[in-house]
């Protein structure tokens, strides 16, 4: 009987001890690649990355002007294509669609999107939009990155609108207010931090996203605002410099990834600030 | 329908079912238009899926005419000067690195799960939760730089030690030879392990608090050890849900592009060696596409991305399907 008590005691012991190390191998290696980043992110930092821009190879400047501008330029271009059409299909699905069998096959066609590796849509963008255009561009490269954030955004959406309350959306039908009315001016605005928190949460997403951009905007080694051409970004960038034998290059693709990292990390703490002020009802 | 009536449970959302029309609001355009953008959002949605496939299956022609579908799979020639092209190393490069990350991720994410749903204390929870969802925020190019410039020269010095120790065994001993230059197959697997690990151990979390608490207290009460109820309880419970989340992981390893294009070392030929340099299907992709000349080399490569959406769709189909599965049966118990 004793031993059996042992046994059952060391299994449960060692069980826990293996347990608490593999959470232990995650936490280490988090903090090994956020301290790594840090480290040379902040050596590689140079006034010179925000005023000129990228250099060109065997010089010994810094510069990532160029890259900063195009990517945010992409950003905005797929909030703007990514947050209307995902928070109408969300709207859809919460609002119109219910659970109905089409609302519910939409959410699962949602959800698999959702897991999606990024480069088949940038293939996908790279069909539809590259070939037919006979070049790169900023614009297919906005695409590609929207439909990236789209099911994220679409699913938080649903998931936030069904947690208001029907007795709001009652009141406000019941003082004669149409349907879109009722959507726009009550639920959404009842639901704003949820799906605020979506719309960040995609925008992390995207903002390291590099292997749709290799096959849609590309990069340039100019400065350029032009959307139907290809434009230079921080990811592609540091996928470029990082390969390079030039030292300056690797520090900046480092100082690139510093500052990426440091900007999905903030709105990634955002989101869950805003996640948090989402009252669950009972 | 009876069924999916269920899934959200009726509690959750009582009034759901809003009014259709309200007096005079259908004759309101705005409201007309209102709905019909939302339709057209969510079948935009829903159409980019088929799209993607149809798309990348049209773009790919060229080289289905020229080299059929079988010949092109188990070919392992991939020469852009004699214009030949075979997918089967990218094949097995990508089956290979997605089966180490599986083998080294799966029992970790596991562990990782249990400790945060059952083992820590509440003050320890929260913050080493964050932490590991943290993991995933990172962008996939970070874990590229990382795994290339600071992981492989450090892996690069334990390889010899694998290389004497687990190369001396016969039979296996031959997955574990060669030089140990730090990047290769078996670094691919190990980053990709730590990549997937926050995507599948949060969703054993999240289905591991689904467990009815009764049940959980019932073997505790019996006097079961934690060990035991996470084994005999809570996993049987949440079975087919932590097998959709290992799919999720799945899905995502063999789809991952730039940190394996960083680490595995980009070689077309096929090695028997774990240690070796080799290549996926994505890593192909991202280092010749911009580089591929010809149309048929283009196509060629689209082919290959036609072979992995088949192949990530499927896992991700079931992934979605087995998670789903859990609510489901929740929605009918209660």
């Amino acid at each position: 009987m004793i031993s059996i008590y042992a046994r059952r005691r060391s299994v449960d012991v060692t069980s826990k001890i293996l347990m608490g190390a593999a959470t232990a191998i995650g936490v280490f290696f988090l903090f090994w690649i956020l301290w790594t980043t840090l480290k040379f992110g902040v050596a590689g930092i140079h006034w010179d990355l925000f005023i000129k821009d990228t250099p060109p190879p065997g010089t010994n400047s810094f510069g990532l002007r160029n890259a900063f501008v195009g990517s945010l330029l992409l950003l905005s271009i797929s909030l703007l294509i990514g947050v209307p059409v995902g928070m109408m299909g969300g709207t859809w699905l919460a609002e119109y669609g219910f659970r109905s069998r089409t609302a519910n096959a939409v959410r699962f066609i949602n959800d698999i999107m959702l897991s999606a590796p990024s480069i088949e849509i940038g293939l996908f963008v790279y069909a539809v939009m590259v070939d037919p255009m006979g070049h790169f561009s900023a614009l297919s490269g906005s695409v590609a990155l929207a439909v990236l954030m789209i099911p994220i955004i679409v699913r938080t959406t649903d998931e936030m609108l069904s947690l208001v309350g029907s007795d709001m959306r009652e009141a406000a039908v019941a003082l004669g207010a149409p349907n879109w009315v009722v959507i726009t001016k009550v639920t959404w605005k009842a639901a704003r931090a949820g799906i605020l928190t979506g719309i960040l949460i995609g925008l992390a997403r995207i903002t390291g996203e590099t292997a749709p951009l290799l096959f849609t905007a590309l990069n340039n080694q100019f400065f350029s605002k032009d959307i139907l051409h290809p434009i230079a970004n921080i990811p592609v960038v540091i996928y470029q410099f990082a390969l390079s034998p030039y030292s300056n290059w690797q520090q900046m693709a480092w100082a690139a990834a510093f500052i990426t990292v440091l900007f999905v990390l903030v709105l990634s703490l955002v989101a869950r600030w805003f996640l948090g002020k989402v009252q669950v009802p009972k | 329908m009876s069924e999916s009536d269920v899934v959200s449970g009726i509690e959750i959302r009582p009034m759901s079912e809003r009014p259709k029309s309200v007096g005079r609001s259908w004759h309101l355009p705005a409201d007309f238009f209102f709905h019909k953008a939302a339709v057209f959002a969510a079948f935009l949605v829903a159409g980019v899926l088929f799209a993607t496939i149809i798309a990348i299956a049209f773009d790919s022609r060229t080289s289905i005419h020229a080299f059929g579908i079988w010949k092109f799979l188990k070919s392992s020639e991939w020469n852009p000067v004699t214009q030949t092209f075979g997918a089967f190393p990218f094949i097995i490069g990508t089956l290979v690195s997605s089966a180490i990350a599986m083998v080294l991720g799966v029992p970790i994410s596991f562990g990782v799960a249990v400790f945060i749903a059952e083992i820590a204390p509440v003050w320890i929870k929260r913050p080493v939760a964050a932490a590991i969802e943290l993991l995933a925020a990172i962008p996939s190019i970070v874990y590229g730089l990382w795994g290339l410039l600071i992981f492989a020269p450090v892996f690069a010095r334990a390889e010899p030690w694998i290389n004497d120790k687990l190369g001396a065994i016969p039979g296996i001993g031959l997955l574990f030879q060669g030089p140990p230059m730090g990047i290769g197959m078996l670094t691919a697997g190990i980053v990709l392990a730590i990549m997937v690990l926050p995507y599948m151990s949060s969703i054993m979390r999240d289905v591991f608090l689904v467990v009815p608490s009764s049940l959980r207290e019932s073997a505790y009460a019996m006097g079961a050890t934690t060990w035991e109820v996470a084994w005999n309880i809570i996993l049987p419970y949440t079975r087919t849900a932590v097998i959709g989340g290992i799919f999720l992981g799945l899905g995502r390893a063999l789809g991952e592009t730039m940190a394996v294009t960083f680490v595995i070392g980009n070689s077309n030929t096929l090695s028997s060696s774990f240690l070796m340099p080799g290549a996926t299907i994505p890593s192909v992709l991202a280092n010749e596409f911009t580089e591929a000349t010809t149309k048929l080399y283009v196509s060629s490569l689209i082919y290959l991305g036609l072979i992995l959406i088949a192949v990530t769709l499927i896992v991700r189909f079931l992934a979605v399907l087995l998670i789903r599965r859990l609510g489901r049966r929740e929605g009918a118990a209660a």
